[in-house]
C-alpha cells in the first residue's frame, strides 16, 4: 500500500453564505502525479489555498504524513514541507535569480535566523541554489533581476523556488498560465522530470499537459468533487465532457493524439 | 555537435562561477568604503570650528542608518521614527536629572535597551499589520510619547526640557571641551561601532530575509518564512540604534526636550534616507550630510524657502530619483548602452509633448489667475511697488503660472525619456 | 444648572461642534482613500488653502462669510480636478512610501507658500453679526458660532446621507469602494466616479478649512497639524465609509474636548490611546474593509 503524504479530510470554506469548497476528500500518496481540473470557478486555487494553509477551513482537516497540520500557518506548513507555486508569480522581483533560490534554502534550513554571518560565507547554500538552477537551465541567467526576464523564465524561477524547499508536497497552480506558447516546453520539460518521490498536485486547464503528467485526474465543479479517475476513465465518462470538457470541444481530440 | 555541447557546458561553469563569486565577496569590504570615514576624519581636522555641527551630522547619520534598516531594507513605512529617538534622549536626559547617573558609555545603554525595548513592545502589535494602519500607528506612537511627556511634565520638563545636563569624562579621563572635539570623536567612534554591527545584518542571511519580505511577503510566507518574528526583530534593533542616536543627542547637546519626538525629526530623517538612497548603507551618510549641510546654509536665509525646498525635493525624488543621490551616482557610473542610446533620443519632442506643454502651462495660468486674486500682499513688499492694480497682479501671476508649469513640464518630459526603459514601479 | 452636568452639556456641545468640524474634513478623506487606495497627505493642505481663500475673501475684496466659504470649496474642488487628472493619477499603482513622499512634498510646498505669502501669524474673519455673541436655547445659552457648525454639519450629513444611499452615483460609489474590479467590469466608470469623489472631498475640506478659522485658528501649520486628525478620523473609522467616518468624527472629537477640559494641556493624549486600541482590535477602523 502506498502511503499518503497528504491526507485531506472533509474539507469545508465558506465565505458568507457562499460554499466555495464542500466536503472535499483528497488523498496524496509518495510519488503521486495529479491533476486537479474543473471548469473556472470550480474553487480549485481555494482548494490549494487551504492545502497550504493560506486560507483557514470552516471545518475539515489537512494532514500530512499522519500528523494533522490544520491549525499551522501557511509558513510553519511550509516548513514541514508543503511547497506551492502561485497562478501568477510570486517572485522577489527586485533581488537577483540566485538571492530567489538562496533566500529559500536560507529559510528552509534556518540559516535566516544568523543576523552575524554573511550569505557568502555559506558556500553550501550557494552551491545548492546553483545546483537547483543548472537543472533547470538557468545558469546564464543567476545574476540578472527576476523583473528583467521574460515571463516564461520568469515561471521557471517560481517553480525552483518551490523545488528548493524539498517540498513533500507540491501544489503547481496552472504552471504553464501566462507563459507564451514558444516557451512552454520549458515548464512541462521540467514538471515531467520532477523527483519521483514528490507527490505533485497541479492545476491545470491545458489537456495536452494534464495528459501528459497525470496519472490520475480529481474533477472538481462548484466546490465540490465530481469525480476521481485515471485519464482514460475521465475521458470516457460522458458527464465530465458535459460539465468541463465539453467547453474546450478544440481540446478533445488532442487527448486522444497523445493517448 | 560535440564541440558545441562542451563549450557550452563550459560557459555554463563559467557562468556558475561568476554568479557564485558575486554572492560571496559581495561582503567583503572595498576600497572604496573607507571614502566616507576619511572624510570625517578629515572634517576634524580641516573644520575645528564646525565641530558641534558635525556632531549633529553624525548623530543624525546613525538615526537615518536606523530608519534604513526598517524602511529600505524591511520595507517598513514608519512616520514615527522619532519615538525611538525620543526614548534614546529621554534616558539619558532623565538619568542624568533625575538620577544624578552621568557616565557616558553605560547612559548609551541604558538608552539602547530602553529604545528597543520600547520597539519590542510597539513594534509587536503594530507589524502585524500593514499599509496605511501601520503608519498611522507608528505617528500615533510618537506622539502619544510626545503627549505623555507633557502629561508628566514634572518629570520630563515639558517642552521647556531638562537643561543643563552634564557628562561625566569618558572613560574616565577625557573631558569634554566647549568645542566639542572630544565629542566628535565620541560621536564618530560609537557610529562606526554602529554602523559594523549594521554592515553585517545587512548581508546576514537575516537581512536577505528582510529584502525578501519588502520584496513580496506572499511569498515570504509560502516558503516558511516566521515574518512577523523577523519583523519585530529588525525593528526592535532599528529602535535601539536610534535611541542610541537620541541618546547621543542629549549627550553633546546638554540639553533635551519633548521636540525630539516631533513628527518633524521623524520627517526630517526620512527626508534624508531618501536623499541619500534607501537600501544602501551610505544612502544614510550621503543623505544625512547633505541635507545637515543644506540645512544649515539655506534655512537660515529663509525658513520659508527651505520649506518650499525640501517639498520641492520630496516631489523630484519621487518622480525622478528614486533610489536617491546614491542611485543617480550609481546610474552614471554604469554607463548603461540603453540610457546612453535614450538621452540621445531625449531631445526630440513629439506632437503630443507640445499638447502636453500647452494643457500645463494653461493649468499653471490659471492657478495663478486664482492666486492673483486670492493673495493678500500685505506680506510680500517685492511686487507692490511696480504693480499695484488687481488686473496687472492676476496676469502676472497667471503668466508665472503658465512658465513656471511649462518649464516643469519640460523637465519632467526630458528626464522621462531617459530613464523610459527602467522598471520604476515595482 | 449642577456644576458637573453644566460641564458636561459644555464638553458634549463644544465636542460636537469639534465632531462636525473633523466630518466634514475627513469624509472626502475617506472616500477618495478608500476607493483609490491612495494615501493622500496633502489633504490638510487642501483645507488650508480654503481656509485662506475665505480670508482673502472676506477681508480683502468685502465677501460676505458665508458666500467666501461656498466659492472657497468651489474654487477648491476644481483647483484639485486638475491635481488629480495631472498628478495623483499617475501614482496610484505606486508604493505607499511614494505616495506618502509625493504628498507630504505637495503640503510642504503649500505651507511655505501661504507662508510667503500671508505669514506665519494666524488669522481671522470678520463674521456676520448674527453669528456673534450666543444664542439661548432654552435651558442654557451656546455660542451662536459653534450652534451654526452643528446646523452645517447636520445639514451636511443628511445632504451626503442621501446622496450615498439613495442616488445612482452613490451606490456606484459604494460599489467601487467595495470591489473596485467588480465596479468596472459591470461598466462603472471608475476613473471619472474618483474624479468626482476627489474634486468633492477636497471642496468639503475647504468647507471645512473655512470653517475651522473661527473655531481653530489658521496658520499655515494648520496643513500639517491638523492632516494627523484627519488621518486618525479616518483610519478609526474605515476606508471608504461615510457612517464610519462620523462616528469616528463623534468619538474621537468629543474624547479630544473632554480630556482638553478635565485635563487642559495634557489632554491630548487620550485620543490617540482610543485610535491604537480601535486600530489594534479592528485595524480595518469601525466599519472598515478587509
Amino acid at each position: 500500500m502506498t502511503d499518503a503524504v497528504l491526507d485531506v479530510r472533509g474539507l469545508n470554506r465558506s465565505f458568507g453564505a457562499l460554499k466555495v469548497t464542500r466536503d472535499v476528500d483528497l488523498i496524496l500518496e509518495r510519488g503521486a502525479r495529479r491533476a486537479l481540473i474543473g471548469p473556472n470557478g470550480a474553487g480549485k486555487t481555494t482548494l490549494v489555498n487551504l492545502i497550504t494553509g493560506l486560507l483557514k477551513p470552516s471545518s475539515g482537516s489537512v494532514s500530512l504524513d499522519g500528523v494533522d497540520i490544520t491549525a499551522l500557518s501557511q509558513a510553519q506548513r511550509a516548513r514541514r514541507g508543503v511547497a506551492r507555486t502561485f497562478q501568477i508569480n510570486q517572485l522577489f522581483r527586485g533581488l537577483t535569480v540566485l538571492e530567489n533560490l538562496c533566500l529559500a534554502i536560507g529559510e528552509r534550513d534556518g540559516h535566516c535566523n544568523n543576523l552575524w554571518r554573511a550569505t557568502g560565507g555559506r558556500r553550501v547554500v550557494i552551491d545548492e541554489a546553483l545546483d537547483h538552477l543548472a537543472s533547470l537551465r538557468l545558469v546564464e541567467d543567476a545574476l540578472k533581476l527576476v523583473r528583467e526576464l521574460p515571463y516564461g523564465r520568469q515561471r521557471l524561477v517560481e517553480i525552483a523556488i518551490a523545488l528548493a524547499q524539498k517540498p513533500r508536497v507540491l501544489l503547481l497552480d496552472e504552471p504553464a498560465a501566462g507563459v507564451p506558447s514558444s516557451e512552454t516546453h520549458l515548464i512541462l520539460d521540467v514538471v515531467a522530470n520532477l523527483d519521483p518521490d514528490i507527490a505533485i498536485l497541479i492545476i491545470e486547464h491545458d489537456m495536452d499537459v494534464v495528459f501528459r503528467f497525470a496519472r490520475k485526474i480529481t474533477v472538481l465543479v462548484a466546490g465540490a468533487i465530481f469525480t476521481e479517475g485515471t485519464p482514460h476513465e475521465i475521458m470516457a465518462n460522458e458527464q465530465v465532457r458535459a460539465v468541463y470538457l465539453g467547453q474546450e470541444g478544440h481540446r478533445v481530440g488532442g487527448g486522444a493524439r497523445h493517448g | 555537435m560535440a564541440v558545441s555541447d562542451k563549450s557550452a557546458a563550459l560557459a555554463t561553469a563559467g557562468a556558475r562561477e561568476r554568479a557564485a563569486h558575486y554572492l560571496v565577496s559581495r561582503h567583503r569590504f572595498r576600497p572604496a568604503e573607507a571614502l566616507p570615514w576619511l572624510l570625517a576624519i578629515a572634517a576634524f581636522f580641516l573644520f575645528p570650528d564646525r565641530m558641534t555641527f558635525g556632531n549633529q551630522a553624525l548623530i543624525m547619520v546613525m538615526f537615518a542608518l536606523s530608519l534604513d534598516l526598517i524602511l529600505g531594507y524591511a520595507g517598513i513605512v514608519s512616520l514615527g521614527h522619532a519615538a525611538f529617538f525620543g526614548v534614546g534622549a529621554y534616558t539619558v536626559g532623565l538619568l542624568i536629572a533625575r538620577l544624578g547617573w552621568s557616565e557616558p558609555l553605560s547612559s548609551l545603554v541604558a538608552a539602547a535597551a530602553m529604545a528597543g525595548l520600547t520597539g519590542f513592545v510597539t513594534g509587536w502589535f503594530i507589524l502585524r499589520y500593514r499599509g496605511l494602519t501601520v503608519i498611522m500607528l507608528t505617528l500615533a506612537t510618537a506622539i502619544m510619547l510626545q503627549e505623555a511627556g507633557n502629561l508628566r511634565s514634572d518629570i520630563s520638563g515639558g517642552y521647556d526640557g531638562l537643561p543643563g545636563l552634564v557628562i561625566s569624562p569618558l572613560f574616565g579621563v577625557f573631558d569634554y571641551d566647549l568645542y566639542g572635539h572630544v565629542n566628535y570623536l565620541y560621536v564618530l567612534g560609537v557610529l562606526a561601532v554602529i554602523f559594523y554591527i549594521v554592515r553585517r545584518i545587512v548581508y546576514s542571511p537575516f537581512g536577505q530575509a528582510l529584502t525578501g519580505i519588502r520584496e513580496n511577503v506572499r511569498r515570504m510566507n509560502a516558503i516558511g518564512s516566521p515574518v512577523h518574528r523577523r519583523l519585530v526583530t529588525v525593528y526592535t534593533i532599528s529602535a535601539a540604534i536610534a535611541g542610541i542616536a537620541g541618546a547621543l543627542f542629549t549627550q553633546t547637546n546638554a540639553y533635551v526636550t519633548l521636540t525630539v519626538f516631533d513628527f518633524d525629526n521623524s520627517a526630517k530623517v526620512m527626508v534624508m534616507l531618501i536623499l541619500g538612497g534607501t537600501g544602501r548603507l551610505y544612502g544614510a551618510f550621503i543623505g544625512a550630510v547633505v541635507y545637515m549641510v543644506l540645512e544649515d546654509h539655506l534655512s537660515k536665509l529663509s525658513p520659508t524657502f527651505w520649506q518650499f525646498g525640501i517639498g520641492l525635493l520630496l516631489i523630484l525624488a519621487v518622480l525622478f530619483a528614486p533610489r536617491g543621490l546614491l542611485g543617480l551616482a550609481e546610474d552614471v557610473v554604469r554607463r548603461d548602452r540603453p540610457r546612453r542610446e535614450a538621452r540621445a533620443r531625449r531631445l526630440v519632442f513629439k506632437r503630443e509633448d507640445w499638447n502636453a506643454l500647452t494643457v500645463s502651462a494653461l493649468d499653471g495660468a490659471m492657478i495663478g489667475f486664482i492666486a492673483g486674486f486670492a493673495v493678500n500682499f500685505g506680506q510680500t513688499d517685492l511686487m507692490s511697488e511696480y504693480i499695484t492694480s488687481l488686473p496687472g497682479r492676476v496676469l502676472v501671476f497667471a503668466g508665472f503660472g503658465a512658465v513656471i508649469a511649462a518649464s516643469i513640464n519640460v523637465v519632467y518630459l526630458a528626464l522621462t525619456r531617459r530613464v523610459a526603459a527602467e522598471d520604476r514601479v515595482p | 444648572m449642577p456644576q458637573y452636568a453644566n460641564i458636561a452639556v459644555s464638553i458634549l456641545f463644544d465636542g460636537l461642534a469639534y465632531a462636525m468640524f473633523l466630518f466634514i474634513t475627513s469624509v472626502g478623506l475617506s472616500v477618495t482613500m478608500g476607493l483609490m487606495n491612495f494615501v493622500n497627505l496633502a489633504h490638510g493642505a487642501f483645507a488650508m488653502v480654503g481656509g485662506y481663500i475665505v480670508v482673502s475673501l472676506t477681508r480683502s475684496y468685502g465677501v460676505g462669510f458665508i458666500p467666501s466659504l461656498i466659492i472657497a470649496a468651489v474654487l477648491v474642488a476644481l483647483i484639485s480636478v486638475r491635481f488629480e487628472r495631472r498628478l495623483y493619477r499617475r501614482f496610484y499603482r505606486a508604493t505607499d512610501l511614494e505616495q506618502v513622499l509625493l504628498t507630504i512634498g505637495l503640503a510642504f510646498m503649500a505651507i511655505a507658500t501661504f507662508t510667503y505669502f500671508y505669514g506665519p501669524i494666524p488669522k481671522s474673519v470678520p463674521l456676520p453679526d448674527w453669528l456673534q455673541g450666543s444664542v439661548n436655547l432654552g435651558f442654557r445659552s451656546f455660542p451662536a458660532y459653534r450652534v451654526f457648525m452643528i446646523a452645517v454639519g447636520a445639514a451636511l450629513i443628511a445632504v451626503l446621507w442621501y446622496g450615498f444611499e439613495r442616488t445612482n452615483i452613490g451606490a456606484m460609489i459604494r460599489a467601487a469602494v467595495d470591489n473596485r474590479r467588480m465596479a468596472e467590469s459591470i461598466g462603472i466608470n471608475v476613473d471619472r466616479l474618483f474624479t468626482l469623489t476627489f474634486a468633492l472631498g477636497s471642496g468639503l475640506a475647504a468647507l471645512g478649512g473655512g470653517l475651522a478659522i473661527q473655531l481653530l485658528g489658521l496658520n499655515p501649520n494648520f496643513a500639517l497639524l491638523y492632516l494627523v486628525l484627519f488621518l486618525i478620523v479616518v483610519a478609526v473609522g474605515g476606508l471608504g465609509s461615510l457612517k464610519g467616518t462620523l462616528l469616528a468624527a463623534l468619538v474621537l472629537g468629543i474624547i479630544d474636548t473632554a480630556g482638553k477640559y478635565l485635563l487642559a494641556d495634557a489632554g491630548g493624549f487620550f485620543i490617540y490611546a482610543v485610535t491604537v486600541i480601535v486600530l489594534l482590535i479592528k485595524p480595518a477602523g469601525f466599519y472598515g474593509r478587509e
